[in-house]
């Protein structure tokens, strides 16, 4: 398998790649609809349930839209900045809330991102070794992963259990660790809870990732290397690390954007409304659409978490990505 | 290179200490499906000490799971057999025709995979709404608005790993079907497709456990007649007194299927993954 020295993300992958033989020039009309009609279901799709809602909810941020105009939104009535001024608003209750949420929400994905790359690297870089129980432990790390993630949260809940669950049980009466039974599903401890239950359910992606990029590095690097006389840690990261650099960006990126707009987690942990400690951005705009009824302001803090990520991504693709330009496709 | 001792020493300590951190929940839930719900209600205990298999009896009456169950069947199997044909054709394009717009549609599929879901919850209840009060559909509560939701979740993913299977295979394959006369999609249909089965397969997989776990659609988009595994697993929990025994039962008989889905494919993801992101 051949490895390109400078990795191109797969989205730049162009056509220019494939120069040979031009098409027969009988078949060119036919060919020049083809394509148009294959992604065709494809544009549908996406525009219908992606591009145009998208759209909308950047209109409805603009609207006064609670539980009595939902029932004729066309009608509802155009308040302009309104909701973002709300929003945004650092002295105001919600204004202040969505900051402090952003804040913890950035601290919450570097956290999650960081452990669950070095987990998945980690783990990725010994099962790449020669060993008897290999086969074992790669398919059992994926386990994680391949389950629905609402499962393995409900196990968490019952392990954080505060009256009589595993993590209680086992620090105070068995180990005696702590003295008392903390809560951790109220308070600070719930920020913590929210990290390690992510965690769990991410770092095996990262895993399995670094085990598909790992796979395409040819074993004779690690040989030249090892002639060389490096040593096997300096060979991964001096040496192997930076053959994986394509696919480990859009691990990273990935990684970021599912954390950062983490769901799942603190819902089936909390339900709507999550504690202070652990409230992320997606809950919180859920919280403000469905538990407050204020669908506008919603929309404005979800047009504002958008143009954040697509700043982000945008800023992250331009640092990390070579610095010459891909040929034009 | 040969194993030092201190790399084998550091080699069983990490996939040790990862071993403990990703079984911890596992057995927990395997543990705790076949106790009774005396013993699961007061102080965790290490083993069973009453062993039941009582809870996997009793969960189909504490809330519909079956009708859950039917209707998870129903919307996943369906979203993502038609995610795989969409996937297929637009991978097929993206891969192997030159055409105008390319990069765009490329990189306009790929973008929405950064949209965060919460930003357009609403707004497709919201169309959904319109187009029953202005057409006569029907795609709230319903499977239809389900189905086509989560198809359209899984296409970024599929169409992108697809892209990487079709891209590592050799063009003249097609070729020689096309001397012998078929057309160029006829060779692709007909040479192609069957050699890229096991990838086809194994987007199908990942495209299947998409629908099968997503919790935030499925807890607006659904109605009690057309409510997932996914929202419905949650009555176990919000009823007065959880049933957790039951829950752990629910969860090993709704995990099963996707994990040993999962596991047989698993190979296939990690070629299809490295044929996409090494490239």
């Amino acid at each position: 398998m051949s490895v390109a020295t400078t990795p191109k993300p797969p989205e730049v992958r162009g056509s220019a790649e494939v120069p040979h033989l031009p098409p027969p020039s009988m078949h060119r009309r036919k060919r020049n609809l083809l394509p148009y009609l294959l992604v065709l279901p494809a544009l549908i799709a996406e525009l219908s349930i992606h591009i145009i809602p998208m759209l909308l909810g950047v209109y409805t941020s603009f609207i006064k839209l609670n539980q009595v105009s939902i029932r004729n939104w066309v009608r509802a009535p155009i308040v302009g900045f309104d909701n973002y001024v709300r929003g945004l608003d650092p002295t105001g209750a919600i204004g202040s809330q969505f900051f402090e949420t952003l804040g913890r929400t950035v601290i919450y994905t570097f956290l999650v991102v960081a452990i669950s790359w070095i987990l998945g690297t980690a783990a990725a870089y010994y099962l790449s070794t020669e060993f008897r129980s290999r086969a074992f432990f790669r398919t059992f790390f994926l386990i994680p992963y391949a389950i629905p993630a609402f499962v393995g949260v409900i196990a968490w809940a019952f392990i954080f259990n505060q009256q009589d669950g595993l993590l209680n049980t086992l620090l105070v009466d068995q180990l005696h660790v702590l003295p008392d039974r903390p809560f951790w599903l109220v308070g600070p401890g719930s920020f913590f809870v929210i990290v390690v239950v992510s965690v769990w359910g991410l770092w095996p992606f990262a895993f399995l990732l670094q085990l598909a990029a790992l796979q395409s590095v040819p074993a004779e690097v690690h040989e030249a290397a090892s002639i060389d006389g490096a040593g096997r840690l300096k060979t991964f990261f001096r040496v192997t690390l930076p053959m994986i650099k394509a696919s480990n960006v859009v691990l990273v990126l990935l990684m970021f954007l599912a954390s950062f707009n983490q769901f799942n987690v603190p819902f089936v942990l909390f339900g709507s409304s999550s504690p202070k400690d652990a409230q992320l951005i997606s809950p919180l705009i859920y919280q403000f659409s469905f538990s407050t009824w204020n669908f506008g302001l919603g929309a404005a803090v979800s047009t504002l978490l958008l143009l954040f990520l697509v700043g982000v991504t945008l800023i992250y693709v331009h640092l990390v990505l070579p610095k010459e330009k891909p040929a034009r496709a | 290179m040969r194993d030092t001792l201190s790399f084998k020493l550091s080699r069983s300590v990490v996939l040790g200490l990862l071993f403990i951190f990703a079984a911890l929940p596992i057995y927990v839930i395997i543990t705790s499906s076949v106790k009774p719900l005396r013993d699961v209600s007061g102080l965790w205990t290490w083993l069973p000490e009453h062993f039941t298999i009582e809870p996997y009896i009793t969960m189909w009456r504490t809330v519909p799971l079956a009708s859950y169950f039917l209707n998870s069947v129903i919307i996943s199997v369906s979203s993502t057999v038609l995610a795989l044909i969409i996937a297929v054709l637009a991978a097929y394009a993206l891969t192997r025709l030159r055409w105008k717009g390319q990069r765009a549609f490329s990189l306009l599929v790929l973008s929405t995979q950064m949209f965060p879901g919460i930003l357009f919850l609403l707004p497709l209840y919201l169309l959904f709404v319109q187009i029953q009060r202005v057409l006569g559909v029907q795609l709230n509560g319903n499977y239809p608005g389900l189905i086509i939701t989560y198809l359209t979740f899984s296409l970024p993913f599929a169409i992108w790993m697809l892209m990487g299977f079709f891209a590592a295979m050799p063009e003249e394959l097609e070729e020689a079907a096309m001397i012998d006369g078929t057309t160029r999609f006829g060779g692709f249909v007909r040479v192609i497709l069957p050699i890229a089965r096991p990838g086809i397969v194994a987007v199908g997989v990942f495209a299947f456990m998409n629908s099968w776990g997503e919790v935030l659609f499925a807890s607006v988009l659904t109605d009690s007649d057309t409510r997932t595994l996914a929202v419905g697993m949650q009555a176990f929990a919000t009823n007065v007194a959880v049933r957790w025994n039951e829950a752990m039962a629910a969860s090993i008989v709704i995990s099963l299927p996707v994990l040993v889905a999962f596991l047989l494919v698993q190979r296939h993801i990690v070629q299809g993954l490295a044929a996409g992101a090494v490239k």
